[in-house]
């Protein structure tokens, strides 16, 4: 039967900071209503987490849901139980005016870790990350370098990247020159 | 470099992370027009120096459109207002108003 690997396979590199490919991750994309009761219900239900604030990411672990625009959701589950999940959120959806859509083959994660993830970061996207302005749980969806990227930063001050995952050969290219021996900025 | 804070997700956007979608408050003139009406909306665009009104999109973050009000001479940002709307509002009238007095921009003033 198939066996399903990540874009990259697990690949890591250790420079200023620690980059790894985390591997697979259940992803459903739900458009809809955020203000809704019903809404609000099914992926609270679904996730253990309370809908998230405008720009923020509730995740525990490789569970949980993130802030993507006024409309959008990205509900995290592990990747095994991403189908079972589908249909249980549908299910709970009713009648609800939403879509929501299984795109967990469609990306790829990576996580930065180390004292200098947050230079790392800076580097690649036009973002405030200093200390103050970016913190646990703050969520942003931006361009990491030429391509479409989102990340957040997890309660350790790690950061969790998402993209495509026909762009991840390329993030995880610029994310290893980021993080190049020597290339410390300590701008924060 | 241009920053505008995009009204939806309130982040102060990078010009490199928006799109600029042209100009704002275009009124459609399709069938049922006349000629000279159908060529002004197709062909005739503001070219100012100074105060202008224009469609962005936050294409690298939210994904949502809205307008901006700002100055292409000195690239000063007045505001900006959400996209469901065919006029700017009052206080980004206002605003235009304290920094530019007796500034218009088509039936705008």
């Amino acid at each position: 039967m198939s066996n399903p690997v990540s874009a990259l396979n697990h690949a890591s590199y250790d420079g200023i900071a620690r980059i790894d490919e985390i591997g697979l991750q259940g992803m459903i994309t739900l458009r809809g209503d955020l203000s809704s009761d019903t809404m609000a219900k099914a992926v609270s239900g679904l996730t253990g987490q309370e809908i998230p604030a405008v720009n923020r990411a509730n995740v525990v672990g490789d569970t949980g849901l993130c802030w993507m625009s006024p409309d959008e959701l990205l509900v995290l589950v592990p990747y095994v139980q991403v189908e079972a999940k589908l249909a249980e959120l549908n299910t709970a959806l009713g009648g609800e005016h939403a879509l929501a859509v299984n795109v967990s083959d469609a990306r790829a994660v990576f996580r930065v870790t180390g004292d200098s993830a947050r230079d790392v970061m800076a580097k690649l996207a036009p973002v405030d990350l200093s200390p103050g302005a970016f913190e646990p749980g703050h969520f942003r969806r931006t361009r990491l370098a030429q391509v479409a990227g989102a990340f957040w930063m997890e309660t350790d001050g790690s950061f969790r990247i998402i993209c495509f995952r026909s762009a991840a050969d390329y993030v995880f290219n610029l994310l290893k020159v980021a993080a190049q021996p020597g290339s410390k900025v300590d701008a924060f | 470099m241009l920053t505008l804070q995009c009204p939806y997700c309130g982040v102060d956007a990078d010009e490199t992370e928006l799109a600029n979608g042209g100009e704002a408050h275009l009124k459609r003139f399709g069938p049922g027009s006349d000629d000279d009406q159908f060529h002004d909306y197709l062909f005739m665009r503001e070219n100012p120096k100074g105060v202008h009104l224009e469609r962005w999109r936050h294409a690298a973050g939210c994904g949502k459109w809205f307008h901006a009000a700002r100055c292409t001479m000195t690239l000063e940002v007045f505001g900006t207002y959400s996209a469901q709307v065919y006029a700017p509002p009052q206080e980004i009238k206002d605003a235009i108003t304290t920094k530019r007095p007796g500034w218009s921009w088509r039936e705008f003033q």
